[in-house]
């Protein structure tokens, strides 16, 4: 029975971690409907994002005021990027956007250290990485209070997200963007401000993930790391499909967790370093559109 | 035309029965069989959409029909791939130019001699006299073609960097260095002008007549369809409506239906 | 690009400007270096690395810039070499050393093979992801498995010296020979692999990969080989690094980060030309070089050392994006026409 609850814990608390890749790769999938370009950058803006956020508080700033600066931060980066590295870049290749933002990626890594420093900060948000007594109390399980503070961030940030999009003007046209970009802007949808609001609201995005990062493993460079594990996540969810985010964040978080817990002592631990990506190919090898992405038909 | 060929038309050398390609639900082709002989010249004709590269595409190997068989030289072809289709001695173009854009105009005709040059990868990095000489020999055989084509003032020229009408040339030119003796090409003459059309007529003709090299041509220009073609398939909404000469087609009720557009019910 | 030349003027294949630009560079390298250049820094902080890094650095144009897949694992192929070499001079007794050497390639090509076969599939980002694989992989399982590394335990080894037919090969200058003599081979077989048959097949699957099928190139075979030897560049290179700059083999010297570092000097060098891997390898090393060196001797050391890394990361992001906006073709391409100017003014 204690082996069943212990189970029982390990995916729970693998699933709640997961909630944090779903973050990362949500961010991602936003930034791919919108303009359909492989976001590298999305790891680098999670650890800009906190690390400036912590920057304030330090500052002496409060806490929801550098919160709203960092975000009004966030979206200068989505506007330069939106105007320096993405609109002279239109009509270019995949593969010539894809490195652009691994560019992108490291220009923000470097802002960010340069303006804060290199140390690890600590950010504390006032819920500990402890279990939770009640959990305990009725179920039998530690569950942590951070892992459940953040699968309800996640869960809150994305149904505001999907209202936004179905419900307002502004996801009417980002949906007519991502369809066809070209025609949707020919009928007067103003492309440019579309990709604005989506490279701000992935800024959002990736501030609130780098937070619940944060505030768990400190904040640190380590975090650019952890948020390229996001890839897997997208590969195994589809990169067009914020649902897929979701579940292949929860499927790479219960997965490894699962694998370092029960292989990891036979081979030295670890092993959460490279299973998701192990992971990520047997995907790739059976569905490669992922779970939730389209099937695409090559036309020659 | 007929009368005193290099190549007199022979037996069917390619047979495709009763095939259909679905994308999803969408047919693309429908229960179609038709025959090319060795030595003719056949053209596909029909409207936009009708399933003309579909079905190009289905005897390539890049689409795998649902239904149905494809035969080449008597032998039924099972799991058809590109390469397959390359080997079995059937080279093509491609509707949309498919050129490897970054090399040069006698890279991409050198790359056609694929299957000509046999050297590993070892014998070509150390340069061993196997490998040296035949990339002579073959560097010898582009630049005839390039010559054949009257394109050796572009042969150095990143083909990215022609136009269009170029490019359609140094296709063809790639597709005449595989030497295969059934060729397919895919609107050859897309976004000429009559003056480029006659000479790509003229090109067509000449390989025809000189090497025997059965061709397949998809062309909108009816003019260059009755004047070059041997016979001339005719799909319409993914179904052949009609498959015979020039002149019998032309008379073909069903087929000026389908190009003035009556309604279909 | 490469122009061919069908006339008599060549020799094996090269033109004679091919043949002056490798006289030069071969009496530059192998006559004027070592005599001129007497300080071991310049050496072991400079060349060296340079040498090395320029080595892994055309595996990766072979994979990226020729045949047009996106990998990014290249420092997990170096580690593969790297402690194959040790544990090959460490097991076999009396092999020489550039027999290790070319065994430990064959090693990291292996790896390059498996690694490689998502490369089938997938394009993109998506291989990317697949390739990252290979990087934690590798890096993880010779950290993980005590045998790799003899069972050490203090986590840094000390790298055998070089010894070829009983003399050792210790010195900076000495070391410096030895890499040259492996580079300039190497490169002369790139050299001519990306210009002959075996390069035409990895570009046309770069280009158009569907049109290079139908011309009867095999996707499989192209691409596994087109890893396999990047891996095997990669395998050389990462054993020479740690024998010679590294003088150790620790597997977190094999990290992602060097992985973007060679990423960047095959996009910056110039993606589809072997000469960019070496302008891209000198700029990605010897930048950093130059910051510091106007760090300290203009500012005196004013400027905290972190920050002067984190221009360089800002830099080198920033020069990525401006190339990919103005010239994809990177340095060597501008060097090219800079080059074509000049000779046109004349």
């Amino acid at each position: 029975m204690t082996e069943v609850l212990f189970f029982i814990e390990v995916v729970v608390a693998g699933l709640l971690a997961g909630t944090m890749y779903s973050l990362v790769a949500l961010g991602f999938v936003l930034i791919y409907k919108a303009s359909a370009t492989f976001n590298f950058a999305q790891g680098a803006m999670v650890f800009f994002a906190v690390l400036a956020f912590v920057g304030f508080m330090e500052l002496g700033l409060s806490f929801p005021v550098s919160f709203v600066v960092t975000v009004l931060l966030m979206v200068l980066v989505g506007f330069c990027t939106e105007r320096l590295v993405l609109n002279p870049l239109m009509n270019q290749s995949e593969d010539t956007l894809l490195m652009a933002t691994i560019g992108l990626g490291f220009v923000l890594e470097g802002l960010a250290q340069a303006a804060w420093g290199v140390e690890v900060r600590r950010l504390d948000l006032g819920i500990g990485d402890f279990p939770i007594e009640w959990i305990i109390d009725v179920f039998g399980l530690f569950v942590s209070a951070l892992d459940v503070t953040a699968g309800i961030v996640a869960a809150v940030l994305i149904i505001g997200l999907a209202l936004l999009f179905k419900y307002t003007r502004m996801g009417l046209g980002l949906r007519a963007v991502a369809d066809d970009p070209g025609a949707a802007s020919s009928i007067g949808i103003p492309l440019k401000n579309i990709m604005l609001l989506v490279w701000s609201a992935a800024g959002v995005v990736a501030l609130v993930a780098g937070m619940m990062w944060g505030a768990r493993a400190g904040v640190q460079f380590a975090l650019v790391d952890l948020a390229l594990k996001a890839l897997p996540v997208l590969i195994i969810g589809g990169f067009s499909s914020i649902p897929g985010a979701i579940i292949g964040g929860l499927i790479i978080g219960a997965t490894e967790k699962v694998l370092e817990v029960y292989l990891g002592p036979f081979f030295g631990g670890a092993i959460e370093g490279w299973a998701p990506y192990v992971l990520a190919i047997f995907f790739l090898l059976y569905r490669p559109e992922g779970l939730f992405g389209e099937k695409i038909i090559r036309r020659v | 035309m007929t009368i005193d060929r290099n190549f007199p038309i022979g037996e069917p050398v390619l047979e495709v029965k009763n095939i259909s390609l679905r994308f999803g639900g969408v047919k693309a082709i429908t229960d179609s069989s038709f025959s090319v002989l060795k030595h003719e010249i056949k053209a596909i004709i029909g409207p936009n959409g009708a399933g003309k590269s579909s079905l190009l595409n289905c005897i390539n190997g890049i689409y795998q029909p649902q239904e149905g068989s494809i035969a080449f030289k008597g032998e039924v072809l099972e799991k058809i791939t590109p390469n397959l289709i390359a080997q079995k001695g059937i080279s093509r173009t491609f509707q949309n130019l498919a050129l490897f854009k970054r090399m040069s105009v006698l890279d991409n005709i050198l790359v056609g001699r694929r299957l000509h040059m046999n050297s590993n990868f070892m014998q070509v990095a150390f340069q061993l006299p196997k490998a040296r000489a035949e990339e002579k020999e073959n560097l010898i055989k582009c630049e005839e073609i390039v010559d054949f084509l009257e394109i050796a003032d572009i042969k150095n020229t990143p083909v990215g960097k022609l136009p269009y009408g170029l490019q359609k040339k140094v296709e063809l030119g790639r597709a005449l260095a595989t030497e295969a003796d059934f060729l397919m090409l895919d609107e050859p003459m897309a976004g000429m002008n009559v003056e480029e059309k006659r000479e790509m007529c003229r090109f067509i003709l000449k390989v025809n007549d000189e090497l025997g090299t059965t061709m397949v041509l998809i062309e909108h220009d009816m003019g260059v369809v009755m004047d070059i073609s041997d016979n001339v398939v005719v799909l319409d909404y993914g179904k052949i409506i009609a498959d015979g000469p020039p002149d019998e087609v032309r008379a073909n009720q069903e087929v000026i239906d389908a190009y003035l557009g009556v309604s279909h019910d | 690009m490469e122009q061919k030349v069908s006339n008599n003027n060549s020799f094996m294949g090269y033109t004679r400007s091919d043949l002056t630009n490798f006289l030069i560079a071969m009496i530059l390298s192998f006559v004027a270096i070592p005599l001129v250049v007497q300080t071991d820094y310049w050496y072991s902080s400079i060349l060296i690395p340079w040498l090395c890094l320029a080595l892994a650095a055309i595996g990766q144009q072979i994979v990226m810039g020729y045949a047009g897949q996106l990998a990014l694992g290249a420092a997990g192929f170096m580690a593969a070499g790297a402690f194959a070499c040790f544990n090959l001079i460490l097991r076999v007794p009396d092999i020489p050393f550039f027999v290790a050497l070319g065994l430990s390639g064959l090693v990291a090509a292996a790896f390059g093979i498996l690694f490689g076969l998502p490369s089938l599939r997938v394009r993109g980002i998506y291989l990317m992801v697949a390739t990252l694989a290979s990087q934690f992989f590798i890096v993880w399982m010779i950290d993980k498995f005590g045998w790799f590394k003899n069972y050490d335990t203090s986590g840094i080894i000390t790298a055998q010296d070089i010894v070829i037919l009983g003399k050792p090969f210790t010195s900076p200058l000495e070391m410096y020979l030895v890499i040259l003599v492996v580079v300039t081979v190497l490169t002369i077989l790139a050299v001519n692999m990306a210009r002959g048959s075996t390069g035409r097949n990895w570009m046309a699957v770069r280009d158009m990969d569907i049109a290079a099928e139908s011309m009867g190139i095999s996707l499989l075979k192209t691409k596994l080989q087109a890893f396999a030897i990047c891996a095997f560049y990669c395998g050389v290179a990462g054993a020479l690094f740690a024998f010679t700059y590294l003088k150790s083999l620790e597997p977190v010297a094999f990290d992602i980060k060097l992985s973007f570092k060679i990423l960047f000097m095959v996009i910056l060098g110039g993606l589809g030309t072997i000469s960019g891997a070496f302008i891209g390898a000198a700029f990605i090393l010897l930048f950093p070089v130059l910051l510091n060196s106007v760090g300290n001797n203009v500012f005196h050391g004013a400027i905290d050392a972190t920050i002067i890394s984190s221009i360089e990361q800002v830099v080198f992001g920033v020069l990525i994006i401006v190339f990919m906006i103005y010239e994809p073709l990177g340095m060597a391409k501008l060097w090219g026409n800079i080059k074509q100017r000049f000779s046109r003014n004349k």
